[in-house]
């Protein structure tokens, strides 16, 4: 393990690298390192001593960290000045180790719950310092709000798992954290009725920050008796109250309603963030589908059919699953995706899964070809995370 | 005066038979080679360069825009795409030896989505047209690029456009799913897609903001937003750059975000008011339109805590709008900003320079100082939420003296935003304007 404290000491380990045609893994506390393909290098490069804060303007709503920075001390560092990361991003319970760094988090472009309305990790990613595979570093961005000054690396690199450059500072757009938080419940829904209701609340003028359905396992893990459908509301606190209250009556067609308070909300939504609701053995897989919303119950039921337990975020569009790592497993979600032209990750999985399928779904030719040209740009000895996001 | 590349001289000689193959491609009509019908695509937004082209076309599908670039790649021809032409920074310029292919007849909306959120148009649908297509059922399109009314989808792809409501929705690059894009080779791809996140590399996030550079996007999946139940603006009028600075900065750090925080100074001020009637102070040094959305009840609570906090930096005056129409004058004045100083002035240049909040009184005084270095007039509107500043520059193009201080005035505002810790370009684009 080579875990420089300064970006010339990565860019030296990179060259050196280069220079002995000796690929890394490129990590930062390995939390995620399971994640996708599996690499096999004999040396990890990791950011983790990369740490600190040169910059945070609360009024200007920017702030920028070194890599290495683990997630809960920025976010310690924001929730001085009543601020938070947008994208809410996710703790998730099936981490390999007990914390994360916000290189890890924008390398592999993971947002919570609020992404639906709020955007993603890389849609607040405003700059960023990189070592790229040649050992040169590169700057792009900035730590201003908008910039449209050249391509937008930045968006390359945010879900490029670590494999076009070793991100070693990155700077974030932030926002106030919202005054109360509150959600509306709706009970023992079928997965079409409860992306018919997240639909209905989405499209409402009511600003909801988080639509998730939980079906009867994902529920009972929480604790509930029957499948819930959770709509949420992040604002001032008299706003909250009176969205609480229009989502309600507008909902209630769908059954009883019920409202969660500010707390209550907070460790639910927590838990939806974090995969918590998912029923994780040690040795299950765990796929994350990226498709339409009204798409998302095609997606469970498949998974279901194939032995899986699952949930929906992001009013349907975003679907969790876990269970049993076999092919047929794998193959039931990669054809549902499909078939809904989505998007999906195998995020974790024995290393036999991981080794002997793709982890992400495979592009076009004239996509891949040019991808194999981009990533050649910036990594052309083929030093950093080889093989990690696709075989070839 | 920037100068363009130098046309290729094998090219030039090569004009008819260029135009004969591209003939072959397209329907009759669709391209243009007369030099009568080619002048109005000679120039953009930045109408001081004009450069006629060696031909236009005007596709019709996405396979006839593959088959026009693989036909100039295959034959060395350069290629411009182009919208609406209301760059700002020459993005859409011509260049003698290249072929303009102007997207605006693939002005349709394919399919519209409310129950999934999203729209899929061509590329020569305009901005508001988005907007226009599903405002009935109570949707918007969120970017809103002050030339809205006349800008397309494909330019905003482009130049990743923004507009003053971006602090609270983001630009285009946040508010696109998915592009068809078409190669220089001629390969038809697909970006995203109808969902929020895509695997394997960011292809969109790339393209989008790439002027053109990596492909022309025929096809897009914009998101579609529910429209909040109501907005009202305010004015609040300062006696100084200071003070006004201070007060966003405070209104922020206070928590409160609104959908849209927009700076104007005393010359865009009476020049925007002259134009618009919208009630502008004509006594102020300095002027905020800060605008919140909801119900009424949340529009007079946060409305109500903003003014406390103005209060707290003695402004001449605060004004409420009391009606859609008062906000809609507001809006006429701040989006008919560039028209309203094109009365006062035969040419302006439009800066986009994008700054820390922070720096703004001072990037301000150091442009009033320039302004009379230079003996030029500045206007300067500044989305002050996010940080893009619009100094305007007015000068007489017809005086190349006027107009080379003009540049110089720009290039050294541009050097100071990045001296401070800002950035060339906040929305505009390169263009040819940035590029040197």
């Amino acid at each position: 393990m080579i875990a420089p404290d300064d970006e010339a000491g990565i860019a030296a380990a990179i060259c050196a690298a280069v220079a002995n045609r000796e690929p890394l893994s490129v990590e930062g506390l390995g939390s995620k390192s399971g994640f996708l393909r599996p690499v096999q290098t004999a040396r990890t490069l990791s950011t983790c001593n990369l740490t600190g804060i040169p910059l945070y303007a609360p009024q200007e709503l920017v702030v920028s960290a070194r890599a290495g920075t683990t997630l809960a001390t920025l976010e310690a560092t924001l929730a001085e000045a009543g601020q938070h990361l947008i994208a809410e991003p996710p703790d998730y319970a099936f981490l390999d180790a007990p914390a994360q760094t916000i290189g890890g988090i924008v390398a592999t472009n993971l947002s919570g719950p609020r992404r639906i309305a709020w955007g993603a990790m890389r849609d607040h990613l405003l700059g960023m310092r990189a070592v790229t595979g040649r050992g040169e570093v590169i700057r792009s961005g900035g730590r201003v709000l908008k910039n449209v000054t050249g391509l937008d690396l930045c968006k390359l690199f945010a879900g490029s798992y670590g494999t076009l450059g070793v991100m070693t500072e990155v700077t974030l757009k932030v926002l106030p954290k919202p005054e109360a938080t509150g959600t509306v419940l709706l009970w023992g829904l079928h997965p079409e009725e409860a992306v018919r209701a997240m639909s209905i609340a989405l499209g409402s003028p009511y600003s909801v920050s988080g639509a998730a359905y939980l079906p009867q396992e994902a529920a009972m893990v929480m604790g509930y008796e029957r499948p819930s459908t959770i709509v949420r509301v992040e604002d001032f606190a008299d706003s909250v109250t009176y969205r609480l209250d229009r989502l309600a009556t507008l909902l209630g067609r769908f059954g009883t309603v019920e409202i969660l308070d500010t707390a209550a909300s907070l460790s639910l939504w927590r838990a939806v963030r974090d995969a918590e609701p998912l029923p994780i053995q040690p040795d299950d897989a765990v796929w994350r589908v990226s498709v339409r919303p009204s798409c998302g119950t095609s997606v469970l039921r498949a998974g279901q059919s194939a032995g899986l337990f699952g949930y929906l975020d992001w009013g349907g569009g975003l679907v969790f699953l876990n269970g049993p790592p076999t092919g047929e497993a794998h193959a039931a979600v990669v054809d549902a995706a499909r078939h809904a032209n989505g998007a999906w990750w195998l995020l974790r999985a024995p290393e036999s899964l991981r080794r002997a399928r793709d982890a992400v779904p495979h592009e076009a030719a004239a996509l891949a070809a040019i991808r194999q040209r981009v990533v050649a740009a910036f990594d052309p000895a083929g030093i950093l995370n080889p093989g990690r996001m696709f075989a070839a | 005066m920037i100068a363009l590349p130098l046309p290729k001289a094998d090219v030039l000689i090569r004009r008819d038979a260029v135009h004969a193959g591209l003939r072959v491609l397209l329907p009759e009509g669709c391209v243009i080679t007369d030099p009568t019908r080619l002048k109005p695509y000679e120039t953009d937004g930045l109408s001081a360069y004009r450069q006629m082209p060696l031909a236009v076309v005007l596709p019709e599908t996405t396979e006839q825009v593959a088959a026009v670039l693989r036909f100039c790649h295959e034959n060395g021809v350069r290629v411009v795409p182009r919208g609406a032409g209301t760059s700002l920074s020459g993005g859409a310029l011509p260049l003698a030896d290249a072929v303009v292919i102007g997207m605006m007849r693939m002005n349709q909306v394919i399919e519209v989505n409310y129950r999934d959120r999203y729209a899929v148009v061509r590329a020569g649908v305009t901005n508001l047209g988005i907007t226009g297509a599903v405002e009935a059922e109570g949707f918007f399109y969120a970017p809103d690029p002050s030339s809205q009314l006349a800008c397309m989808i494909g330019g905003n792809i482009g130049m990743n456009s923004g507009g003053a409501h971006c602090l609270k929705y983001g630009v285009t690059a946040n508010n696109v799913l998915g592009v068809r894009l078409v190669t220089i080779e001629g390969e038809i791809l697909e970006l995203g897609g109808t969902h929020l996140d895509t695997a394997g590399y960011d292809w969109l996030g790339i393209v989008i903001g790439s002027e053109g550079q990596l492909g022309i996007a025929t096809e897009i999946t914009v998101r579609i937003l529910r429209a909040p139940e109501g907005t009202r603006a305010m004015l609040a009028a300062f006696e100084g750059n200071e003070v006004a600075g201070a007060c966003v900065a405070a209104i922020i750090g206070s928590g409160i975000i609104p959908v849209a925080l927009e700076f104007m100074d005393r010359p865009a001020i009476h020049a925007c008011e002259a134009f618009a009637h919208a009630g502008y102070p004509l006594d102020a040094e300095a002027m905020l339109i800060i605008e919140v959305e909801g119900s009424v009840a949340e529009q007079d609570w946060l409305l109500g805590q903003i003014k406390e906090i103005c209060a707290g930096f003695n402004p001449i005056s605060l004004k409420v709008s009391q009606s859609a129409e008062e906000s809609a004058a507001i809006w006429k004045g701040r989006k008919g900003a560039f028209g309203a100083i094109g009365r006062i002035s035969p040419d302006y240049l439009c800066m986009d320079g994008v700054i820390p909040t922070s720096t703004l009184p001072m990037v301000l005084r150091r442009i009033g100082e320039m302004s009379v270095q230079y003996g030029l007039q500045v206007a300067n509107i500044f989305h002050a939420g996010d940080g893009n500043l619009h100094p305007l520059i007015m000068f007489d193009a017809n005086d190349p003296a006027s107009m080379h201080k003009a540049e110089a005035f720009g290039a050294e505002i541009l050097c100071l935003c990045v001296e401070v810790g800002g950035c060339l370009t906040g929305e505009h684009g390169v263009g040819v304007e940035n590029a040197i």
